[in-house]
């Protein structure tokens, strides 16, 4: 099996015919893009960096880098992956300069199983969203995520929560197949782990 | 199988990716093991919390904001290129 597979090779995605309007400098073309990925660049990067600031200036440095480099796009990619991956990197580079003493980068952390391996074994209630509000629920889906390493956080985003499939993750950060499988797991169980004391069945609760 | 090996075909099982003969292992495994129907059971639930609800959302206010940024820092570009 190879490492990576290239996606979608036989479709042509309506993205091309854009990213070609606006490399001969269709500004409404571009604009168009922008639009359609400014939320999910923004998500991702907020995702990244659980900071707001960081997400905002990083979504703007996202697409300008894009525009700058449209000639540089493959097509052999979908645009989306390709906006993902400059997204990643600037966001990690933010990180870095956040945390100047403390190495962050895909690879940090990949090593401990620590938290990786289920403890607890109970069922949960099955709507959270009936047990708590909508604030609450997001507070606690919000520090649950910002727990992970940012290794983690960062499959976790690109695989679950913005639909990419393994591939197209893989190819946007960087990494094979297998680590992508092997960090999505990890970071599926540990978050498993601690929603659970939220979402638990109490004792003697019916099923 | 046991609890590890099927912990190791989890991200498989899940997209659905787990050749015929392996999977008829994984469901006798999970038929007789409580713990590991559990974790597949709350990791499809913890998927799912994340996917439903919107952890990081961008008001209409804030997107034209960014959106305007964007677009006026692109056409900067373009006149100095």
């Amino acid at each position: 099996m190879p490492a990576i597979q290239s996606p979608g090779t036989e479709e042509i995605h309506p993205d091309v015919a854009l990213v070609a309007r606006a490399r001969e400098g269709d500004t409404a073309a571009f604009e168009q893009l922008v639009r359609q990925y400014e939320r999910q660049i923004f998500r991702v990067a907020q995702h990244i960096t659980q900071n707001r600031e960081d997400a905002e200036d990083i979504t703007q440095d996202t697409f300008l880098k894009a525009y700058e480099k449209l000639d540089q796009f493959q097509g052999n990619s979908k645009f989306s992956t390709w906006l993902v991956r400059i997204a990643v990197n600037e966001s990690l580079m933010r990180l870095r300069k956040r945390k100047t003493s403390k190495t962050v980068s895909m690879d940090e952390d990949v090593q401990t199983e620590e938290g990786s391996i289920p403890r607890d074994f109970a069922e949960w209630r099955p709507n959270p969203e009936q047990i708590f509000d909508q604030n609450e629920l997001g507070d606690i889906l919000r520090r649950t995520i910002q727990g992970l390493p940012p290794g983690f956080r960062t499959v976790f985003t690109l695989r679950d929560i913005e639909n990419l499939s393994t591939e197209e993750t893989a190819e946007a950060l960087g990494l094979s197949v297998p680590a992508v499988k092997s960090r999505l797991l990890r970071a599926r169980l540990q978050l498993r782990e601690r929603l659970s004391r939220y979402f638990r069945k109490k004792e003697g609760q019916p099923a | 199988m046991n609890c590890t090996d099927f912990l190791s075909q989890l991200t498989d099982y899940f997209d659905g990716q787990v050749p015929p003969a392996l999977l008829a292992e994984i469901k006798t495994h999970l038929a007789e093991c409580q713990h590991c129907e559990v974790v597949v059971n709350t990791t499809r639930q913890t998927i799912e919390v994340y996917r439903g609800n919107e952890v990081y959302d961008i008001s209409d206010e804030l997107r034209e904001r960014l959106h305007s940024a964007i677009m006026t820092k692109c056409m900067a570009a373009r006149k100095r290129a």
